[in-house]
């Protein structure tokens, strides 16, 4: 394999794992700030992939407008979830609040399957040229940015912050916790839709699309254990380098069949790696 | 906001109490149906179900089966081989019906033979793997109308070799069909004179990056790529090989529209194996099959809309009507039907000898020819090859 | 977090629903369900173990599919390919799935966080691909057919009918065992201290290798679920043990509700006379339906359903005690 090939691989890695790291990101907000694990961000990415396509192809909007639009309304969506379905089971748990949202997943595949159709839709076109992959990665990386910003520089972001670290602090100072949480999932589903819709020129939307990609959303954010936005960041990445090399590298056994396989134990050696020392240094301290 | 929950609530639970009215006890010629409409296997299934119900109609518009209508049940498995198995015992033990047609998935056939085996209740599987029928002896109820995937490698290797190449890259799907196709790739290669340079498999379901594969592919020096597998994988494959020059080479798995919107231009120029249905308009009058698919495909498409129909819809409609058929050659006028109607196992095990005696039965798939030890029933020879030019199929006849 | 049933009603309450599991699969009475009700046993003893290992650790797993899945290739593989005995193998197959899930619990419980649903995630996703991947032993995706059926000395279980009551009498004994545990000196000691580690630390219990046992214990279950179900269809092939197996095993345990073993088999029967008999009669929209029911049960009924019938009933003897007081 040429340096050239190997680059591109790279970087094609490097593209696929920005994708599982916003998904992942979706999981580890809403985490931080209700202790649910979402087993509807799948389908939030989904939505931004099958709403994108639609309203580009069927409506017919141009390009840019179809994916900001996919975007806003996968993030309604979300929103939407909250109120009607999370809020109202107030007494819940946190478990039975995950079943919660297991059942608005299949319910919401289902609904875009029975009116969308069950088959495969054809991929966008790509945002220019033949270079979907930085495309992808410069999205990741401003939405990142962005991010950022929201949680350091806005009054919203920061009461999100402080309900994340602490929510009895939180609420002492005066942050509903109640509207947090409102915000972490329609932020969340944002972040998800992005995903989808950044991915959908190299892939077919489909209603069970949100399956694998929210699987894969969900391992970048256990290795930051659902806590970290870094973690999930970097895990995600790992993941899609991981997904890419031992396609590549193709290490005799290890053929491609066995790629989920090696991109689960590489993430499973970090986690027991970092979990370990983390060990070390509180037997330290 | 609660308020408005609970009233949900009771709706759902009125309408899944309640039982379904018009549950009509009249006499109805009971067929039970196990397709794979909600899951992995959706499209597949969701023409499966569609034609079946289309010829529901069209039989009892008709007048039934020598007068007495017949009531295709079809149930949904999702996918699941569990679900498979419970929802073909309510078929026998609550439904009553004398045949069962379906299900969608290898996986999920092989799972209810035993089921179906021990109530002797004959089906008609609408999926590819040959284990499914042979050897027939592991139960003599199970009959299946596609093609086998090794008609198909056939087909496509002689082609390919009659274009002078030597050196290919395989790529083929994790599940099933993609596995089957492997194996018989791997197994016919050095028949045709082929070498296989790359031999690669992906996961149809959550690859979306398809670089790697490709450099791989690239690096190997192959001459061509034979890609196993349904959609949306082979299409997508399609799409990254574009500009690498390497010609694509698929299988009956992407005989659909679908697959020619999913690649676009990449389509093109893109060429595989297939039963008939797909050029059925350019046969010559003299085959056999040619007014049958015309026929369904009009059909079809009147109900469903144009471009709809394909080989899928294909394997429920001959499974149904060699069931049909069966009935048919059983009780030849309405009193020996009603009589046979009396005793459910005895017919059904009538049925069963009669599927396994049709012989030159022109439907979708091919010329069937059943017998004891052949319950497919299908020949070299159903299979063409065919290859896309400006979004349409065309017939490379040799 | 569990709670105990108490001594007169629970004796009462266990013969009811023996008596009642006994006559079920006889055609006059509910014969035509036995099929689904073979599942809703399989699927119970797995749950029961779920809902002992979450009760017990607090933590989501999401890989019970990759256990469920190891004893019933174990069982098919053993029996169909080296010939053993049926029983030898499901007790092969149950002592290696739970050495299995020794060597990787271990390491789980040792680590602080809630690492138990990413190791089990990923063992899941490792299994799933084996199971496919290693087709010399495993027939590959197509799977292995023709499993023998278990026997006892001349009696072969070779209809729904029997194995009905074998697959019962497994899952009432794994059932029985839960019990045991929860009311076990440990069990009682775990919950007395609300889940606190620190505190059953301090009391002495040793709280890692406590849930080592669970999961391991769990494993197990899942095994001898496996095993059950190979000898049951016959035929086993890679995809009723994948991810979404798992999911729908930990539907089953909190729909039932976490407080009691029993609560499994609550889980379990909803979910699947739901997507098998229930939900049928809404066509496509099969999958629409049971995502709402879902929803709508976990919000008025979140603590399970098994607590929430409890809990009417106590409201319904209440007010009818109190209507006795009246007159």
């Amino acid at each position: 394999m040429s340096p050239e090939q190997f680059v591109d691989n790279l970087i094609s890695g490097v593209a696929q794992g920005s994708v599982y790291a916003l998904v992942g990101l979706g999981f580890t907000i809403i985490y931080t700030v209700t202790r649910i694990i979402n087993f509807a961000q799948g389908e939030f990415v989904m939505l931004g992939g099958v709403f994108s396509f639609l309203l580009f192809s069927s409506v017919g909007l141009p390009l840019p407008l179809a994916l900001l639009l996919a975007v806003l309304a996968a993030t309604v969506v979300g929103a939407v979830l909250y109120l009607l379905a999370i809020r109202p089971a107030r007494q819940a748990s946190v478990i039975s609040l995950i079943i919660i949202t297991i059942g608005a997943s299949t319910f919401i595949r289902g609904v875009v399957g029975q009116i969308w159709g069950k088959d495969y839709m054809p991929p966008l076109p790509h945002f220019s040229g033949d270079n979907q992959w930085l495309w992808i990665i410069g999205i990741t990386l401003v939405v990142m940015v962005a991010l950022h910003l929201f949680f350091s520089r806005t009054m919203m972001g920061k009461a999100l912050k402080a309900c994340s670290i602490n929510r009895q602090a939180a609420s002492l100072v005066g942050i509903d916790a109640r509207s947090m949480a409102f915000t972490s999932f329609a932020l969340a589903a944002a972040l998800g839709a992005i995903g989808g819709a950044v991915i959908t020129p190299l892939t077919a939307p489909h209603f069970r699309m949100g399956l694998t990609l929210g699987l894969k959303g969900f391992v970048a954010a256990a290795v930051g254990d659902f806590r970290s936005q870094v973690g999930t960041v970097v895990g995600g990445v790992i993941l899609g380098i991981a997904e890419a090399m031992v396609v590549v590298l193709d290490w005799g056994p290890f053929a491609s069949a066995y790629k989920d396989v090696i991109a689960m134990l590489v993430l499973l050696l970090v986690l027991f790696f970092r979990s370990s020392r983390g060990a070390a240094q509180e037997a330290a301290s | 906001m609660k308020h408005w929950l609970s009233l949900l609530l009771v709706a759902v639970l009125v309408a899944a109490v309640v039982p379904v009215v018009g549950c009509s006890e009249s006499e109805t010629i009971k067929i039970g149906a196990l397709f794979d409409v909600t899951g992995p296997n959706s499209p597949l299934g969701t023409p499966e179900k569609q034609v079946v119900e289309m010829m529901e109609t069209q039989i009892n518009h008709a007048g039934g089966i020598n007068g007495v209508p017949i009531e295709v049940i079809v149930y949904d498995t999702e996918g699941k081989e569990d679900s498979c198995v419970s929802l073909a015992t309510r078929l026998i033990e609550q439904d009553g019906v004398v045949a069962i047609i379906g299900p969608s998935s290898t996986g999920e056939s092989l799972a209810v033979i035993d089921t179906v085996d021990k109530a002797q209740i004959p089906m008609v599987s609408c999926a590819a793997d040959e284990r499914i029928t042979i050897p027939v002896g592991d139960s003599i109820w199970v009959f299946k109308t596609p093609q086998t995937t090794y008609m198909a490698v056939q087909e496509i290797y002689s082609y390919i070799q009659d274009q002078g190449i030597t050196k290919i890259a395989i790529m083929t799907d994790t599940k099933g069909f993609g596995a089957g196709g492997k194996k018989d790739l791997e197994d016919e290669a050095s028949n045709y004179g082929l070498t296989i340079v790359s031999n690669q498999s992906y996961d149809n379901e959550e690859t979306t990056n398809w670089d790697p594969f490709i450099s791989k592919i690239e690096n190997s020096g192959a001459e061509a790529v034979v890609c196993w597998g349904t959609n949306p994988g082979p299409a997508l494959i399609a799409k990254a090989l574009d500009g690498t020059g390497i010609p694509f080479f698929g299988s009956h798995g992407i005989a659909n529209t679908k697959f020619i919107e999913v690649a676009g231009d990449a389509a093109e120029g893109v060429i595989f194996p297939v039963g008939k249905m797909l050029v059925a308009d350019q046969l010559p009058d003299s085959d056999p099959q040619k007014a049958v698919l015309l026929q369904l495909k009009s059909d079809y498409e009147a109900l469903y809309g144009e471009g709809t129909c394909n080989t899928f819809a294909g394997h429920a409609y001959d499974a149904l009507k060699m069931v049909q058929m069966a009935v048919e050659e059983v009780a030849p006028d309405k009193e020996t039907l009603t009589e046979e109607l009396k005793d459910r196992k005895a017919f059904a095990a009538k049925i069963r000898t009669e599927i396994e005696n049709i012989e030159g039965f022109a439907g979708t798939g091919g010329v069937f020819n059943m017998s004891p030890d052949d319950h497919c029933g299908l020949s070299k020879g159903c299979m063409v090859v065919v290859k896309i030019v400006n979004g349409e199929w065309v017939w490379l006849q040799d | 977090m569990l709670s105990r049933v108490r001594g007169k009603w629970s004796y009462l309450a266990i013969a009811a629903l023996l008596l009642f599991l006994i006559i079920i699969p006889f055609k006059w009475f509910l014969g035509q369900y036995t099929v689904i009700l073979i599942f809703i046993g399989i699927h119970t003893m797995v749950t029961v173990g779920l809902c002992l290992l979450m009760g017990y650790t607090g933590q989501i797993s999401l890989g019970q599919a990759a256990f469920y899945g190891l004893g019933a290739y174990f069982s098919a593989v053993l029996t169909k390919t080296h010939g053993f005995n049926p029983w030898l193998a499901m007790l092969v197959a149950a002592l290696a799935t739970g050495g299995f899930a020794y060597a990787i619990g271990f390491p789980i419980f040792r680590l602080r966080g809630n690492y138990l649903a990413l190791a089990t995630l990923g063992l899941g996703i490792i299994m799933a691909v084996l199971f496919r991947e290693l087709d010399q032993f495993t027939g590959g995706p197509t799977g292995i057919t023709g499993i023998p059926y278990l026997s006892i000395g001349g009696f072969t279980f070779d209809s729904p009918f029997r194995r009905y009551f074998l697959v019962w009498f497994f899952c009432l004994a794994v059932l029985l065992v839960s019990q045991n545990i929860v009311r076990s000196r440990t069990g009682r000691a775990l919950r007395a201290v609300h889940g606190s580690e620190s505190a059953a630390e301090s009391v002495g219990i040793n709280v890692a290798q406590f849930k080592v046992k669970v999961f391991v214990l769990s494993a197990v279950y899942a095994s001898l679920a496996g095993s059950l179900y190979a000898h049951h269809i016959t035929y086993v092939n890679p995809s009723p043990f994948g991810f979404l197996f798992s999911v729908m095993v930990v539907v089953m345990a909190v729909v039932g509700g976490l407080a009691s073993v029993w609560g499994a088999i609550f889980g379990a029967a909803t979910v699947r006379i739901l997507s098998d008999e229930i939900l049928l009669r809404f066509g496509e929209w099969d999958v629409i339906v049971y995502g709402l029911i879902l929803v709508l049960v976990m919000v008025f009924m979140p603590r399970g359903l098994f607590v929430a019938l409890k809990e009417a009933y106590e409201r319904w003897r209440l007010t009818h005690r109190q209507r006795g007081a009246e007159a």
